[in-house]
């Protein structure tokens, strides 16, 4: 049974990935270039400058193509959650599906309905009422990725709920600490303003071409000045809420934060490693090394994690086999409660079946002692508990990397525009055009950190994804994994070839 | 005022929202239909582009309601979202399939360098209002037929066929409601061209087409009807919540919820003025007879599945399996804070009519799709 199950997972989890990558390779172009363009048409009503209204229309031209292709791969998300993974369905259904609803009437109906007008009602409605319709697209399309950020947190965090053993789920105790728990807000914040700076990096890039080109070549200045000066802003908080997400991952992700920065053995004064190449064979408890090279800077993960230098860090030794010294309850410990937990969740539901309500209550009893080790209990051993730390530890280091480039880049693009020289920085022109794919790289990269480094939990410590999959055979995931695999695959390469050519075509046609 | 309320009232009262968003759905379908419309409508290229221009500011509103209705059902009834989604997978997917197709197709057709050419996204178009629906239907389908599944103690599914769901749409009553769904989509989305296009060669075709449809689509709505009047259907013991076959119990519910009925019967005369005022007066206003009678239809259709102690996802291979209102919702607590939610429907569905109103003031005419607008013409 576990071999056919784990096939199953296999796929899913694959399919899921995919899915969620492809997804996130269109929207945040849709979140950053919606207010880009709010920005481009609300200079074009201020100055009635008909030059703005073309930028508008041909950032809007861009736009359209890569938001079809992004409500596309969504709604399978949507429903892959029912389809792929039916257990988890039910078990957080209570939680998660609020918001998923909440984003449907608050999100998906402002974007949908105000969508058409920013297309087709330039000659429909007022010029204000088009503005406001722009508006609204870019509100709506960034409301939408409120609730489902809201769940993705739970997911990490959860907060704000408690298990029913009749119904076998989880279920919502408190809306507004699942709504505003700090993981979720702070998961918001650092998405979105990531999602602004990719945009921003987009609309570079492709102005930057037409300087290369020296073609549009006002045109593009004019988008240049406008998206660098949003995403430099965009930078600074991404720097700020991921900061702030680093500290949400140490209280509550502990493994996570130490898997990124491959830290075995936890340590006071705790280094953060600025670069270093990790040794992908470590695994929990072996003497072989963390890293084959590493250049370090004390003292920084414990003040990225606690606020302060010289505190302490668990590594991931620590939270497999415990550190007694440390008070720290290990993964080998936990599967020990867990799996009385499991014993007892299932003694209660035998004993209500069978209408013994004493031995139910006495179960129901114990299961409540050992219940927040329920995950615990699925785990065939305690190294399943840390997530594969090479994968997250690269992508976390590269994340990093690019996103304090970005700014930089920003900064010279505005520097030289200022000094009135930028269509002669060809260097910098370049560095700009090739930035739309670091600036995916990092938006992909910051995902598998996230995703990744949560493995080997659906639920943070309740529910690992083993048990969150549909009962089915392999081989039905296994296909449509592959039939979505090269849908998108045709779909992607076909919205880049129509951008390639509206590119060509410019602003100005 | 809600916190108060019964959790058995907030179970219904979600039944009831699920239905009207369902419901809803089934009448923006029109664009679905009127994208099968373009191989057998249009007499040229420039009024097939009038065809898919006129769906085409209209599509992700269809799009937007069936994700709501799917977002719904899994905050509602969770274990309906679980057990239905996972187990009749492969109807599911192929419905999936089929939207992620439309949703490119309108975007892409006309796109220079498309890669696939128009041609291919047209088809796109035409296997989502055909393929699509019939599904669909095959889906709603079993809401009365039932599937094969059980369920464990911990609510975990297991589906008894290896076809996950295929088997669904090989019900001669599931493909029957599939193929009417097809159908009366056809009707409206001919209804829809007629309202909101102005050009009089494809208005003249749109008249006849909506009541030749709807000829087509009385056969499979004879064969729902009479089915669901004389089958043997899924009751719920409200005492016990055991779960026990009722001989005509679809007639039953008819006769023992009166307003059911009225909705059932209005509806259908509605949808029928609608394409006589269509077809026949001269009328451009059908569309919205037809769309409050496909409403009120689906409305009937969803409140005879899941009220009347009704078992609204029934299992054929384990009966205490079946799915109730009250057996596969969501907790008291979840409920009340969506129904909180819910009160801000009303806001949406004024904003979505104000804005439908504003933007279909004025018809569509070939010279706007044909004119400087050109960038952003499907």
């Amino acid at each position: 049974m576990g071999e056919h199950i784990l096939t199953t997972v296999d796929w899913a989890r694959a399919q899921f990935a995919l899915t969620a990558m492809y997804h996130w390779i269109f929207v945040p172009l849709t979140l950053g270039l919606s207010f880009l363009i709010a920005f481009f048409e609300t200079i074009y009503v201020k100055t009635g400058n008909e030059e703005w209204r073309k930028l508008t229309r041909f950032w809007m031209t861009l736009f359209g193509i890569n938001f079809a292709i992004g409500v596309a791969t969504g709604i399978i998300l949507e429903f892959q959650f029912g389809t792929n993974w039916s257990n988890y369905s039910w078990m957080v259904g209570d939680i998660f599906g609020a918001p998923l609803a909440i984003e449907g009437i608050f999100a998906f109906f402002l974007e949908a309905t105000f969508f058409a007008v920013m297309f087709f009602g330039w000659q429909r409605v007022s010029k204000g009422f088009h503005l406001f319709s722009t508006w609204m697209v870019a509100v709506g399309s960034n409301l939408s990725a409120v609730w489902i950020l809201v769940a993705n947190g739970w997911m990490q965090f959860p907060t704000g709920m408690a298990f029913n053993p009749d119904k076998a789920r989880f279920e919502m105790q408190n809306f507004w600490e699942v709504a505003l728990s700090p993981v979720a807000v702070h998961k918001f914040t650092h998405t979105t303003s990531s999602a602004f700076v990719l945009a921003s990096l987009f609309v570079l890039g492709v102005s930057a071409l037409f300087l290369l080109q020296e073609r549009h070549q006002k045109m593009a200045k004019r988008s240049m000045v406008v998206a660098a000066a949003f995403g430099f802003v965009a930078s600074v908080f991404v720097g700020l809420t991921g900061d702030e997400a680093a500290f949400n991952v140490a209280h509550h992700q502990p493994m996570k934060l130490a898997a990124m920065e491959g830290l075995y053995v936890g340590q006071v004064k705790a280094p953060i490693v600025a670069m270093g190449i990790i040794n992908a064979s470590k695994k929990p408890g072996d003497d072989l090394p963390a890293f084959y090279q590493e250049t370090k800077i004390p003292g920084l993960l414990s003040l990225l994690a606690n606020r302060d230098p010289n505190s302490f860090v668990p590594g991931i030794n620590d939270l497999v086999f415990g550190n007694a010294e440390r008070n720290i309850v290990g993964a080998e410990q936990r599967m020990i409660t867990g799996k009385i937990a499991l014993a007892e969740l299932a003694h209660y539901k035998y004993a209500r079946e069978t209408g013994n309500e004493t031995e139910a209550a006495s179960a129901l009893a114990l299961f409540d002692q050992y219940k927040g080790d329920l995950g615990y209990g699925y785990l065939n051993s305690p190294a399943e508990a840390a997530p594969p730390v090479a994968t997250t530890f690269y992508s976390f280091h590269i994340m990093v990397v690019l996103g304090t480039l970005f700014p930089l880049i920003f900064l010279l693009v505005l520097y030289f525009a200022f000094k009135g020289s930028l269509e002669y920085q060809r260097w910098l022109n370049l560095l700009c055009f090739f930035s739309i794919f670091l600036g995916y790289v990092a938006q992909q990269a910051g995902w598998v950190v996230a995703e990744v480094g949560r493995q080997p939990w659906a639920i943070q410590g309740l529910l690992p994804v083993g048990m969150a999959s549909t009962n089915i055979a392999a081989s039905n995931v296994q296909t449509t994994f592959f039939i979505f695999l090269t849908l998108f695959t045709a779909l992607l390469l076909a919205e880049i070839r129509i951008m390639m050519q509206q590119i060509k075509i410019g602003p100005e046609a | 005022m809600i916190g108060n309320l019964d959790h058995a009232i907030l179970q219904q009262l979600w039944w009831l929202i699920a239905s009207v968003v369902g419901s809803l759905f089934l009448f923006l379908t029109f664009v679905q239909g009127g994208q099968t419309l373009i191989f057998t409508l249009a007499g040229s290229e420039e009024e097939k582009t009038l065809i898919i221009n006129t769906m085409g500011r209209k599509w992700e509103l269809t799009f937007t309601t069936l994700v709501l209705f799917g977002g719904a059902m899994f905050a509602a009834f969770p274990l309906f979202y679980a057990t239905s989604f996972g187990g009749a997978y492969w109807v599911w997917m192929l419905i999936l399939f089929t939207f992620i197709i439309q949703a490119v197709s309108y975007e892409y057709r006309k796109k220079p360098d498309n890669v696939l050419g128009a041609r291919t996204y047209e088809i796109f178009m035409a296997i989502n209002g055909s393929v699509g629906l019939i599904l669909i239907g095959a889906a709603v389908g079993t809401f009365f037929t039932g599937s094969r599944f059980s369920l464990n103690l911990y609510n975990s599914v297991t589906w008894a066929t290896p076809y996950h769901g295929l088997e669904a749409a090989l019900n001669p009553f599931n493909l029957a409601f599939g193929l009417f769904l097809v159908f009366l989509a056809r009707t409206l989305g001919a209804m829809y061209i007629v309202n909101h296009v102005a050009h009089e060669h494809l208005v003249k075709q749109a008249r006849k087409a909506a009541w030749i449809n709807l000829l087509w689509a009385l056969p499979f709505l004879l064969i729902i009807l009479i089915s669901l009047i004389t089958m043997d259907g899924f009751a719920v013991n409200p005492a016990t919540g055991e779960v026990f076959m009722e001989k005509g119990k679809y007639l039953n519910n008819l006769l023992g919820m009166p307003a059911v009925l009225v909705m059932l019967l209005g509806g259908l005369g509605s949808v029928i003025y609608g394409v006589a005022a269509t077809g026949f007066l001269g009328k451009n206003s059908g569309i919205w007879f037809g769309g409050i009678g496909t409403v009120l239809v689906g409305l009937a259709i969803f409140s005879l599945a899941g009220y009347h102690n009704t078992a609204f996802y029934p299992s054929v291979s384990d009966l205490q399996s079946s799915l109730t209102i009250h057996n596969a919702s969501s907790s008291k607590y979840t409920l009340t804070v969506m129904s909180y939610v819910a009160l801000a429907v009303p806001v949406v569905l004024a904003y979505v009519a104000y804005v439908w109103r504003l933007m279909d003031a004025k018809k569509l005419t070939l010279a706007e799709i044909t004119g400087e607008d050109v960038k952003e013409i499907y």
